[in-house]
């Protein structure tokens, strides 16, 4: 008896030790991430930030116009993508229990949801940017809507499908027809998880690079213009970072530093908000 | 059956068998539930009684693979009828579950939400009628001052009570009650216990309940099932004290179950 507990004792500290060591392992990272963004990001951030268009190299500048193009794409993408993917959650979660429709849809927007955001950018980029000819906020928008559209469908059926049955037949008990059931009564008690999903995706789509290079492309100037070429954070990052001019490379961890705010700020407020409806219901 | 002597049927059932896709869950179940009375269901887990109470209003085609067969005649149409209109139907005959369900709105629209679905009521109206239902319930005095807060925010009993007032609210002439009480504290289920014995001057009650003390309590018939089985049925007072079958009488003095 025993040696049976010592052994399970054991045990019990070795699991728990490898598992803090494995969490350490990753803290370790993002730690590090963390404490290097914010040591050349916060230097770089001056109000010229959020006043001053990109420069060219050699002048001083900041990234208002892709800070504004960032805004204006991500939000239009989320508006598109997010009564699509709702729409099509729900259809899985509520109305999909029979026929092959919805397995094969599930299946699809697997896939979609682990596609490569390149290759999105570059379905864009074919059946898009080149009929019309040349780069845009549009374009951007729309590859942003895509990657948006299949994790709001997964976030909304999940969310619906841990709606107790029990609610289900409540209101069908009373002799509401299902449109009414799932409009007034499911969805709207597993609202807060699918605004959750909605802010995790827009997180999600404010720090994509890929899918912009070849659709938004970039824009050194000021423009609001959704049908010609747009500035962008993720895309501006990813020249300046890489160019030989410090001005420049200052700028891209002050943008990075913005979109890492941005995105945990997102996550957060999403956490919030999801643990406050977990208690009330 | 003492039922079918002392007092009109409202439901009649006749050769009812119910199927979990091939497994046959009640076998040829014949009752009469008397109007307005309490008719409770009793039996060990699994004995096939909520599933009877759910036939009464086809709760089960919400699945797929379940069906019934036979007939429960409701003021003379066959409720099992596939031409039978399922929101008519429920409209007649409410329903009340285990656990607790508010809807994730506030109190008042948890008990306007059915009545919407059939009446075209004023404000006012359906104000008095908010009002009805929740004093029928007995939550009147409790939440008259807070109609507006979330159905969630109740606790467990008051919520139930809500569910019951919801039913109501609809004016339905039966009401099914699925273990109402199995979920709440011993005093909220004296509370509810109350309030049915009080309800059944408007409308015909049907039970089903894992507590046999409170069949005793509340009901007025009793049907006694096992699997799948009706061993018997009759005036509750009967059925406790001198049951007619053995099985019953070991149910009903613990001897099994």
């Amino acid at each position: 008896m025993l040696t049976l507990y010592t052994r399970r004792r054991i045990i019990n500290v070795t699991g728990l030790l490898v598992s803090m060591l494995a969490m350490a392992f990753g803290l370790f990272w993002l730690c590090w991430i963390l404490i290097t963004l914010l040591s050349h990001g916060l230097t770089a951030l001056t109000p010229a930030v959020f006043s001053q268009m990109t420069p060219p190299p050699g002048s001083t500048g900041g990234l208002l116009n892709a800070i504004a193009g960032t805004l204006m794409m991500s939000l239009l993408g989320t508006l598109i993508g997010t009564p699509i993917g709702i729409l099509a959650g729900t259809y899985l979660a509520e109305f999909g229990q029979r026929g092959w429709l919805a397995p094969i849809t599930r299946f699809i927007n697997d896939i979609l949801l682990s596609a490569p955001s390149i290759v999105i950018g570059l379905f864009v980029y074919e059946v898009y940017v080149i009929r019309v000819g040349h780069f845009s906020g549009w374009a951007g928008a729309l590859a942003l809507a895509i990657i948006v559209i299949p994790i709001v469908i997964r976030t909304t059926e999940n969310m619906l499908r841990l709606i107790p049955n029990t609610l289900r037949e409540a209101a069908s008990a009373l002799g509401a027809p299902q449109w009414k059931i799932v409009s007034f009564v499911t969805l709207r008690a597993a609202r807060a998880g699918i605004i959750t999903g909605v802010m995790l995706a827009i997180a999600r789509i404010s720090g994509e690079t890929a899918p912009l290079l070849f659709t938004a492309l970039n824009n050194q100037f000021w423009s609001a213009d959704m049908n010609s070429p747009l500035a962008n954070l993720p895309v501006v990052i990813f020249q300046f970072a890489m160019s030989p001019y410090e001005d420049w490379q200052h700028l891209a961890w002050a943008g990075a530093l913005l979109i890492t705010i941005s995105v945990l700020t997102l996550n957060i407020l999403a956490r919030i908000l999801f643990r406050q409806s977990a208690t009330t219901h | 059956m003492n039922a079918e002597q002392v007092t009109t049927p409202k439901v009649i059932v006749r050769d009812l068998n119910f199927f979990y896709g091939n497994y046959r869950a009640l076998k040829d179940i014949n009752l009469d539930i008397a109007e307005k009375m309490v008719t409770a269901f009793i039996g060990p887990s699994g004995c096939g009684k909520s599933t009877l109470l759910r036939t009464f209003n086809r709760m089960y085609q919400l699945y797929p693979k379940q069906k019934a067969t036979g007939q429960i005649m409701l003021d003379g149409n066959n409720v099992l009828d596939p031409k039978q209109d399922l929101n008519m139907l429920r409209a007649k005959i409410g329903m009340v579950f285990q656990k607790p369900t508010p809807f994730p709105m506030s109190i008042y629209d948890n008990i306007a939400f059915g009545v919407k679905l059939y009446e075209n009521l004023s404000r006012n109206e359906m104000d008095e009628r908010v009002e009805w239902a929740l004093k029928k319930a007995a939550l009147w005095g409790e939440v008259s001052d807070k109609l507006k807060q979330s159905g969630t925010s109740l606790s467990g009993g008051q919520q139930q009570r809500l569910c019951i007032a919801r039913a109501i609210a609809v004016k339905p002439q039966v009401l099914l009650l699925d273990e109402p009480t199995s979920a709440l504290d011993p005093i909220s289920t004296a509370h509810i216990e109350k309030l049915i014995d009080e309800l059944k001057k408007d409308f015909t009650i049907v039970i089903v309940t894992h507590n046999m003390q409170q069949a005793a309590r509340i009901s007025d018939f009793t049907a006694y099932m096992y699997l799948g089985d009706l061993i018997e049925f009759g005036d509750t007072s009967t059925v406790f004290t001198n049951p007619t079958r053995k099985e019953t009488e070991d149910y009903i003095t613990g001897r099994f179950g």
